[in-house]
């Protein structure tokens, strides 16, 4: 009744290119060892598998597949992975004993066997979607999910309900202690510091870089005797060693600072002359007032 | 070229995901294993929908790809909880049910 | 009626006082044995009363049934709890009432140095009321109950002095062996219920008629099992001679006067049964017969004074077994000879008791003799004991035995010749051993060190017994010396007994009465002079000689334990060695290597179960690939 179908050649080469790569981005499952790289080859894999729902002539399940996969579930890995085991790269060493070679004998079983199954199988010509996208794919869909599966399709509606619903209260986490809040957390640093503790959140911390010169905030600040201190400049530069020294500064203004004398550049005699009449100005003008 | 290179590659993408399951120890990485897997069989309804003209494989696909967006919320979430009150996101870390 | 309905008090005032003297414990001890006396003599007055209003009564209404409650009300088997009220249990009430009380009194004073003498009393107590119960229960079941009551009172009681490890075995022998005949009882019990529906007097008597004789054969061999059981007949007779280690009160009250006897009143209770059944009667008849002749043999050779009551208590029950075994004709006279035996038997057995007091508890009648110098009451006493027991008349025991013995010798066929000629011959051994008793314990010389002479043995003082043990054995003796005479005058107690008994025309003998009674007199005094020639008139020897191969086999009770043992006691106790073997190899084999298989396949399979996922999930794979695997193979 309906002619066999014909696959074009771009589909062919679009495939042989695909394949290769959603191959690569799942064995990254196997080998690679940080999760987030695993987490993104996947989200590849995925969005292979969109184009490659396309070319199958299911566009609708090839956006939703992008939508679903790669927008949520994906990201939601993502999150995870960021919430519970970024920085855990786990070795890839076997710790029960013979898993491995029940996995690999699992492998090639499967591989095996489903193989040897497509190979062998005799298939009926392929028909194609044409007559049943007559209407647009999503169209054709849509009155299957609506019409005859339509209490699957409530059924779903409950279920993810549910699974929101069961995810709120897994990662609920109930409060065994009052809630600490900017109050509390005040009160206690000055009953904390009244009892001759430190002074931290007392006294707001010293603001780095007071001798402004190229990038201050690397800068710490000087206390009272001249000595530096640390906690004036944010962690991240310490961490990534971009704090300045004291040492960098010059000698002389490290001693200035250190003695209190005034931070007044050098005059010279014009302007000391020129300062001093208008010293003298400003005080006949306040005679005259008077 | 035919359609069943795509089924090959269902497959191939399964055996993938199941050893995954089978070999990684990170509960997030077994866990999208399994998501390999439940996407190889969505190829396969597709592949075989398209084999026999007709949008009910596609239907299927897109009942698992929604039962499988609820089962992840639920999964990643009881990772979350057993990473949060073990400190440890290793499946073999969780084998209480041992006498 | 009223006294009458009073009945249960006969049995509720020894039980109380029982229960309370157990439950008070150490704080009676000091009034506790008179509690006891007092309970029992309560119990005497109220039979005798009883007894009196019965007498009031004409013939056919001295029967009454007081129903006290529903005792087991199981589906079709309901078993009320009743008490009879005849001639028959009156008799035995007053029996055991009154012999039970003189009893009670003699042991104050017999038990006066035992620390447990409170415990004693309330055994007694407890040993009183349950024997009431059995002779005034309405049915079987209830009988049943005093009938295990009054066992586990003779257990208590055999075993009293327990310390001893010989008594504690003895009571447990007499336990062992009276449990196989309570299993005749049970089985009679349970045939009754099958053929009848009931196991009260009243419906199976009425309804015995109209069974079939298989049935009733059955019932009969059973009640015959069980009275073997309990009085002590061949085959189980073996338990009497050892349950001596008993304090003597209890030989006299248990052993000798009342339970012992209880078979006897089974089988006459039991009449209507029997008389459907010549089988089972003609098997208690031989049963009596049999364990006569042993009884008296075994008698004529212990010579542990004890032992011998024993053996002659068997001897006399076996006469009334064999009595009650002849029918109707015999019921009377079993009753009747059952009566004055109870009290000279229970008379001797305090005389004896009375002389061991005296002896520092010597029962060895070798080191005894010339006695009557030293206890005059006890010596009277006990020689009209022994001329009631060996039959002289006008002495109790003449009347009643020469009625057995002629009652024995009414019938046709062989049987009168057979159980007369025995009953004949064992009244002439029980002349020979009684009076050889009485002579080696009170005449001849005196074979005990008195301090002057060089006897062997710890020195002896004998001295006659305080009040209280000889005014009861006084009581009893007279019993023995007019009671079966006074009965006999006008064959009262056989009319008393008549609505029980029913009556029962005069037969002839086989033999002329006066052929018998003369016959039996001088086979008596034969016996008696023989006697009086070997253990009075000459010395005795104070080690026993060897004696024939029979005084040897009857000094070891016929090896009857020899045959006890050999019969039953070893292949049982190889069928219980078989069964434990059986049992842990093959039973607890099975089941233990069930076990240890299951725990050692689970140690194997449970390395399986390592709780990790990981390897759950790669089972599961494998298992899917087979799965996969054998559905393909099953397709191409």
């Amino acid at each position: 009744m309906n002619a066999a179908l014909e696959i074009s050649t771009g589909e062919a080469v679009l495939f042989w290119v695909l394949a290769p790569l959603m191959v690569a981005g799942a064995l990254s499952l196997l080998f690679a060892k940080r999760p987030v790289h695993i987490a993104v080859s996947i989200a590849g894999v995925m969005i292979g598998l969109a184009v490659m729902y396309i070319m199958l002539e299911a566009p609708f399940l090839g956006v939703a597949q992008i939508v679903v996969y790669t927008g949520a579930v994906m990201m939601l890995f993502l999150f995870v992975i960021m919430l519970a085991g970024v920085d855990s790269s786990e070795s890839l060493v076997e710790t029960i004993k013979g898993q491995r070679g029940i996995a690999v004998v699992g492998l090639l079983g499967l591989l095996i066997l489903v193989i040897t199954v497509l190979t062998r199988a005799s298939l009926p010509p392929a028909v194609g979607l044409a007559q049943a996208n007559a209407d647009t794919n999503p169209v054709g869909v849509a009155r299957l999910i609506f019409g005859d599966y339509i209490f699957a399709f409530e059924l779903t509606a409950a279920l993810l309900i549910t699974a929101a619903l069961g995810a709120l209260v897994l990662s609920h986490r109930r409060r065994l202690s009052p809630k600490v809040g900017q109050a509390e957390l005040a009160e206690a640093k000055l009953a904390a510091y009244g009892k001759g503790g430190s002074a931290e959140g007392v006294t707001p911390p010293a603001g780095p870089g007071v001798y402004a010169r190229h990038n201050s905030a690397d800068m710490p600040a000087l206390d009272a005797a001249g000595n530096p201190i640390d906690d004036s400049v944010v962690t991240v530069l310490r961490v990534r060693g971009q704090e300045a020294e004291t040492a960098d500064l010059d000698a002389d203004r490290v001693a200035r600072i250190a003695t209190g004398a005034p931070m007044v550049p050098e005059l010279d005699g014009a302007e000391r002359a020129d300062r001093a009449e208008l010293d003298e100005q400003a005080e006949t003008t306040k005679e005259n007032e008077e | 070229m035919s359609l069943v290179n795509y089924l090959v590659l269902s497959g191939i993408l399964f055996s993938i995901g199941s050893i995954a399951v089978l070999t990684r120890r990170n509960a997030i990485i077994a866990f999208m294993g399994v998501e390999l897997m439940l996407n190889a069989a969505n190829l396969t309804l597709v592949t075989f929908g398209r084999l026999h003209g007709d949008l009910h494989g596609q239907v299927i696909a897109f009942f698992v790809m929604v039962v499988a967006a609820a089962e992840v919320v639920i999964g990643l979430a009881i990772i979350v909880s057993i990473f949060r009150t073990r400190g440890s996101a290793s499946i073999d870390d969780a084998n209480l049910l041992k006498s | 009626m009223d006294t009458l309905n009073l009945a249960w008090l006969l049995v509720a005032i020894p039980l109380v006082s029982s229960a309370v003297l157990l439950l008070l414990g150490r704080g009676s001890d000091a009034w506790g044995h008179w509690l006891g006396v007092l309970a029992s003599a309560a119990s005497a007055v109220l039979a005798i009363v009883i007894l009196v209003q019965l007498l009031g009564l004409g013939a056919d209404d001295r029967t009454a049934n007081v129903h006290l409650f529903d005792w087991i009300p199981a589906g079709d088997l309901t078993v009320s709890a009743g008490l009879l009220v005849d001639p028959l249990s009156v008799t035995f009430a007053i029996l055991i009432t009154f012999v039970g009380t003189l009893i009670h009194i003699y042991a104050v004073a017999y038990m006066s140095h035992d620390v447990d003498r409170r415990r004693f009393f309330a055994y007694l107590n407890l040993f009183i009321a349950a024997m009431l119960v059995l002779v005034l229960a309405d049915s079987y079941a209830l009988l049943f109950l005093g009938w295990e009551g009054v066992g586990l009172a003779s257990y208590l009681l055999i075993g009293f002095w327990n310390q001893n490890t010989e008594y504690a075995v003895a009571a447990k022998k007499a336990f062992v062996m009276n449990r196989v005949g309570d299993m005749g009882m049970l089985v009679a019990m349970m045939a009754m219920f099958a053929t009848f529906g009931a196991v009260d007097f009243d419906t199976v008597f009425g309804a015995a008629d109209g069974a079939g004789e298989g049935a009733m054969t059955l019932i009969g061999l059973m009640l015959v099992l069980a009275a073997c059981g309990k009085s002590a007949q061949f085959p189980l007779q073996a338990w009497l001679g050892d349950a001596m280690a008993g304090p003597t009160p209890v030989s006299a009250l248990i052993h000798a006067a009342t339970m012992v006897t209880a078979g006897v009143y089974l089988i006459v209770r039991s009449g209507p049964i029997f008389e459907q059944t010549p089988t089972a009667q003609l098997v208690a008849a031989i049963v009596g017969a049999v364990t006569l002749l042993f009884g008296a043999i075994v008698g004529c050779a212990k010579d542990d004074i004890k032992k011998v009551l024993a053996a002659s208590t068997m001897s006399q029950i076996g006469y009334m077994m064999l009595a009650a075994g002849l029918g109707p004709i015999g019921y009377a006279f079993a009753i009747f000879h059952l009566i004055t035996h109870g009290f000279f038997k229970a008379g001797m057995f305090l005389g004896a008791g009375s002389v061991m007091h005296g002896m520092g508890d010597e029962v060895n009648m070798r080191g005894f003799g010339n006695l009557s110098r030293y206890m005059k009451v006890t010596w009277i006493t006990f020689m009209a004991g022994w001329l009631a027991i060996i039959g002289i008349p006008p002495f109790s025991g003449f009347w009643s035995k020469d009625k057995i013995i002629e009652s024995a010798f009414v019938g046709e066929g062989w049987q009168p010749w057979v159980f007369g000629t025995v009953a004949l011959v064992g009244a002439g051994i029980t002349a020979f051993y009684m009076s050889r008793l009485f002579f080696m314990t009170f005449h001849g010389k005196a074979r005990w060190n008195d301090g002057k002479n060089d006897l062997p043995g710890p020195e002896r003082t004998p001295h006659e017994s305080p009040a209280l043990m000889t005014v009861p054995m006084i009581v009893l003796a007279i019993g023995a010396i007019g009671l079966g005479g006074l009965l006999t005058i006008g064959d009262s107690f056989v009319t008393w007994l008549e609505p029980v008994t029913g009556h029962v025309e005069h037969h002839e003998p086989v033999l002329p009465i006066p052929v018998i009674m003369v016959t039996t007199i001088v086979l008596v005094l034969l016996g008696a002079g023989l006697a009086w020639r070997q253990y009075a008139a000459s010395a005795v020897p104070v080690a026993p000689p060897t004696g024939s191969v029979l005084t040897r086999a009857a000094r070891a009770d016929l090896y009857q334990d020899a045959v006890n043992e050999g019969v039953f006691m070893r292949p049982g106790q190889h069928l219980t060695r078989t069964l434990v073997y059986t049992d842990t190899a093959v039973v607890d084999g099975a089941v233990n290597g069930l076990g240890s298989g299951t725990l050692g396949w689970g140690e194997r399979l449970r390395r399986l179960q390592n709780g990790f996922v990981r390897s759950y999930a790669a089972v599961m794979l494998i298992g899917v690939i087979g799965a996969l695997v054998v559905v393909l193979a099953s397709r191409v």
